[in-house]
């Protein structure tokens, strides 16, 4: 449980380079074990997000139902499930983007350290800055060079602060990109390639200081080896941020994750139909429909 | 931890809990009464006077005011938000402004002047001074439409064989073409119309007809319509081309029989477009039909009016009778240009105006 | 087969040529799109030519001084008396009238057009985009008749507001209390004009930014402004400035409007609120139904000098916004 980071990294080395026709459960479990962390050890005291109750709607079409969830500081949490089923939709009502979509109505209350996030008279953008997101598609701002990608998070909310140079060099390192990219930070942002652009959007997201990052399928269109360099981001950072990981690939969930939460519709609005421990999901899942989806048998 | 499906807790209401609720509106509300009166109180207390004072001070005076509560609820970002929607509400307002002004104008003094007799008569028999119930604007109206009917029948084959051109036959010129419409497009009314007196009328060919000033106004009509066309037969998918084509069909025979009828109704508007665009033309025509006071069916031969051309030498006159026929004639020709916009939005979907 | 590792000196077949001689019925057919479609340049080429030609003497007898002289005198053959001919002053009022029209619509209609994509509730959207759409239909006689009769008296009195507080700005101040019929009324009508061309393009443009670019914003916690000022604006700048540029070229080559509004005189004006100036297009309306056979062939040249103009400047226009959709910004 206590491997050193050499160790880590060739066991991850022998996943990628497996045959992934026969997935499984065993197979999964046995990655969750390695990657995921002991829920005995002690957890760093702070953040938490709690989901209660959430349902969401797009109109008249019910998409969510009833989804109660909580994630702790110090923990990565995935959310897997076949598409379609609403996960994409859960995180956006965890940082209010849902509302950007006119017909968009939900129920339900998010609790950001205790405090109802869709209240009257919350400012927003307040908890955008706190609950920050990392897209699927790498978007960083084209009109600006690297260093003033990471950065724009200050500007666009108006935070002062005194040593940007520093805070910028943070960020890069703790996204995985600042050796990459230090000799060229006015290049622009449009410059690199998917991988380091995805980076670049953790490191802008990263700068504001969130307490939850959440991503949207971060590595579906990357490579390979982009994607693993990201997970290895994740991991290091899930020390500091609440990571919420929305994700296609139950490899990448069974590597990545503490937590794993399994969505599915069924005719109907997507609903929470598991959540446990990574390492049980995979090994011993409780609902057979879970187990159905995690040895491949459908989605 | 296992999430158990409860099929018997109740589904809940939907919400929107990021609408501001009603009573968060109130400090909105108290600031717009606020700097209404304000507004009015600087006026009492100082030398600024009338509408513009007041209008300007409501302005200044709800802009700050919502830029200090947008402050003191959240801070800085907040304040200049406050500040650039207050520039953009504005900026909207500037331009309704003139506009529903300008609707309200043209029917409440065309009123005056609209008659039966105005769609019934010419101005033949009638002097300027004459009243209402004589004369009309039968020979303008007579006019518009027969120039437009032949400036359609003009630009709007060149402007669906240009457009073909620069679809269906992706030849060298391409560029140049696509080029040169666009140019064309910048062409002032007034230089096409030059261009036809020159020409025309100049050369000898004529004197002022019907007929050059639809030539002008077809200068003006083909851009339009041939970007329109180029935009509408570049929407038909090539499928239904490399159908006609798998059948056996030649080149001419695929886009007469399948590519221009699915067309049909974009390129409809695309010819409505470009009658909207050159119906209420004036300067062209100033110099190529050169108006007349009685009906005139010719278009070949001797000088025509048209409705821009009648509205606008009537306003020459400097008479108030005929400035107030000048107004009934406006109403008429922005009634129809109203109408053919209409058309264009509902024939072409979300076509561009 | 087992020619594996001779793979190098197998030698790949020819390519074949493949030719189809077209049809006789579809050679007619492309000649006589190709015509049509050269249409444009014929008449483009025609107009340039044509002008030319009837204005080549005045060009011959005048040379550059047609564009720098002050005066417009159309002489007297019988008297003797020489005719002088120069557009210079109505050019510079066609520049002058242009771009106050431009200083007063491009701040509003970016405005405008950012309400109708960002601010407007769902309702008002539409109805108002197509109003706004309706407003660039409008005949330029009623631009013209409203502009003389309902703005004027407004616009008059606003000028003199202006010259009362900021008369001590060159522009601004008037060698006499004469405000109507004055280069800056001329403008505003201009302005009034150009907003909905400048509005639908920029709207245009606005509706191209990329919307996860918008939300990556958001999800900074960007404010509505933070987001149009980091996202937006500079996405389409170009854009914009394309939309001003045409808007430009259509208010220098507006004739009626300006006839109606701005008192005819031969001297470079740049008080604009003094009512004095003149533009090129207005000159040629106006000088045409008196001009002897001389004076017609310095129309002529004027509109040619119109022409040149405009093309400039719509072509400008367009390199810019297409520089936008190439980059892809």
């Amino acid at each position: 449980m206590s491997d050193s980071t050499n160790e880590k990294r060739n066991e991850r080395d022998d996943v990628s380079t497996q045959p992934t026709e026969r997935v499984t459960v065993s197979s999964l479990a046995s990655v969750a074990d390695r990657a995921s962390r002991d829920p005995r050890d002690p957890r760093p005291a702070g953040a938490d997000l709690e989901a209660r109750g959430v349902h969401a709607w797009f109109g008249a079409h019910h998409a969510l139902a009833d989804i109660n969830l909580s994630f702790s500081a110090g923990t990565v949490t995935a959310l897997i499930g076949p598409s379609g089923c609403g996960k994409s939709t859960f995180l956006r009502t965890l940082n209010r983007m849902h509302e950007f979509i006119p017909s968009a109505a939900m129920a339900g209350e998010v609790l950001l350290d205790g405090v109802d996030i869709y209240n009257q008279g919350i400012d927003v953008t307040k908890i955008r800055l706190k609950i920050g997101m990392v897209f699927q598609k790498p978007n960083p701002f084209p009109s600006m060079t690297i260093g003033e990608n990471v950065l724009s998070g200050l500007k666009l909310a108006q935070i002062k602060r005194s040593n940007k140079e520093g805070l910028m060099e943070e960020c890069l390192v703790r996204a995985g990109l600042w050796n990459e990219v230090k000799d060229r930070l006015s290049a622009h942002g449009g410059s690199l390639s998917g991988g380091q652009q995805q980076r670049l959007c953790i490191a802008r997201a990263l700068a504001v200081q969130p307490e939850v990052l959440l991503m949207d399928e971060p590595c579906s269109s990357l490579d390979p080896g982009s994607t693993l360099r990201i997970e290895e981001t994740i991991r290091q950072l899930s020390e500091s941020v609440i990571v919420v990981i929305v994700t296609h690939n139950m490899q990448q969930a069974a590597r990545v994750s503490d937590y794993t939460g399994f969505f599915l519709s069924e005719d109907g609005p997507g609903r929470l139909i598991e959540y446990a421990p990574t390492r049980e999901i995979f090994s011993r899942p409780k609902d057979e429909r879970t187990e159905a989806y995690v040895t491949g048998r459908f989605g | 931890m296992v999430q158990l499906l409860d099929s018997q807790r109740p589904v809940p209401v939907p919400r929107k809990p990021w609408r501001k609720a009603p009573s968060a509106l109130i400090p909105d509300l108290l600031i717009f009464v606020a700097s209404l009166a304000a507004a009015e109180a600087m006026i009492m207390l100082t030398g600024f006077k009338g509408k513009l004072a007041f209008v300007l001070l409501f302005v200044l005076f709800s802009t700050v005011g919502s830029m200090v509560l947008a402050f003191h609820r959240r801070g800085a970002t907040a304040m200049s938000n406050a500040m650039a929607s207050s520039f953009i509400y504005l900026s909207i307002a500037l331009v309704a402004l003139p506009l529903l002004s300008i609707i309200f104008t043209v029917v409440s003094r065309g009123r005056h002047a609209l008659r039966l007799n105005t769609f019934t008569q010419d101005m033949a028999a009638t002097q300027p001074d004459s009243p209402f119930n004589q004369g009309g604007a039968l020979h303008a109206i007579l006019g518009t439409i027969v120039l437009v009917l032949l400036a359609t029948a003009i630009s709007v084959p060149i402007g669906v064989l240009t457009g073909l051109y620069l679809t269906e036959i992706k030849g060298r010129a391409e560029g140049l073409i696509r080029f040169l419409v666009q140019a064309m497009s910048g062409v002032p009314s007034i230089v096409a119309g030059l261009f036809v007196y020159a020409v025309w009328i100049v050369g000898g060919h004529g004197g002022f007809s019907g007929f050059s000033g639809a030539v002008a106004l077809s200068i003006l009509m083909l851009p339009t319509v041939a970007r329109t066309a180029e935009e509408v037969l570049r929407l038909i998918p090539n499928d239904l081309r490399e159908a006609g084509v798998a059948l056996g069909g030649t080149q001419w025979r695929t886009v007469a029989m399948v590519v221009l009828p699915a067309a049909r109704s974009g390129l409809i508007t695309a010819t409505v477009l470009g009658i909207a665009r050159v119906a209420g033309e004036t300067a062209p025509l100033l110099l190529t039909i050169f108006g007349t006071t009685a009906k005139h069916f010719n278009p070949f031969v001797g000088p025509m009016s048209a409705l821009p051309l009648y509205v606008f030498q009537l306003l020459n006159t400097g008479l108030d009778i005929a400035i107030a026929r000048a107004w009934t004639g406006a109403l008429v020709l922005l009634v129809l240009v109203s109408v053919l916009f209409t058309l264009a939005r509902a024939f072409g979907g979300r076509a561009k105006a | 087969m087992s020619d594996g590792p001779l793979l190098d000196e197998q030698v790949l077949p020819l390519r074949r040529v493949i030719t189809t001689e077209p049809r006789f019925s579809d050679r007619v057919f492309r000649s006589v799109v190709a015509a049509g479609g050269l249409t444009s340049l014929a008449i483009l080429g025609l107009i340039t030519v044509f002008l030319a030609y009837r204005g080549f003497e005045v060009f011959k007898t005048f040379g550059l001084r047609f564009i720098t002289s002050f005066t417009w005198d159309g002489g007297n053959p019988d008297a003797g008396v020489k005719p002088s001919l120069g557009i210079g002053a109505m050019l510079i009022g066609t520049i002058v009238i242009s771009l106050v029209a431009l200083v007063i619509a491009l701040p509003i209609a970016v405005g405008s057009s950012l309400f109708l994509t960002y601010y407007a509730p769902g309702w008002l959207r539409k109805p108002l985009i197509i109003l706004v759409d309706l407003m660039a239909a409008i005949p330029s006689v009623v631009y013209g008749l409203w502009g003389f009769f309902i703005l004027m008296p407004h616009a008059v009195y606003w000028a003199k507001l202006l010259h009362k507080y900021l008369g001590w700005i060159p522009i601004f101040d008037v060698p006499l209390p004469i405000f109507e019929r004055s280069p800056f009324i001329a403008g505003l009508v201009l302005a009034v004009m150009i907003i909905p061309i400048i509005t639908a393009i920029s709207r245009e443009v606005f509706s191209q930014v990329p919307l996860d670019r918008i939300q990556a914003a958001y999800a900074l916690g960007a404010t509505r402004w933070s987001m149009i000022r980091a996202v937006v604006l500079p996405f389409g700048s170009s854009g914009i400035a394309g939309g001003a540029m045409l808007g430009l070229g259509r208010a220098m080559g507006e004739t009626i409007a300006v006839y109606l509004v701005l008192n005819l005189a031969y001297k470079a004006n740049f008080h604009i609120l003094f009512s004095s100036g003149g533009s090129v297009a207005s000159m040629i309306v106006n000088k045409f139904g008196e001009a002897s056979s001389f004076e017609l062939k310095g129309l002529m040249a004027a509109g040619l000098a119109l022409f040149a103009m405009t093309l400039l400047v719509n072509f400008l226009a367009n390199l810019i916004v297409r520089r936008t959709s190439r980059t892809g910004r």
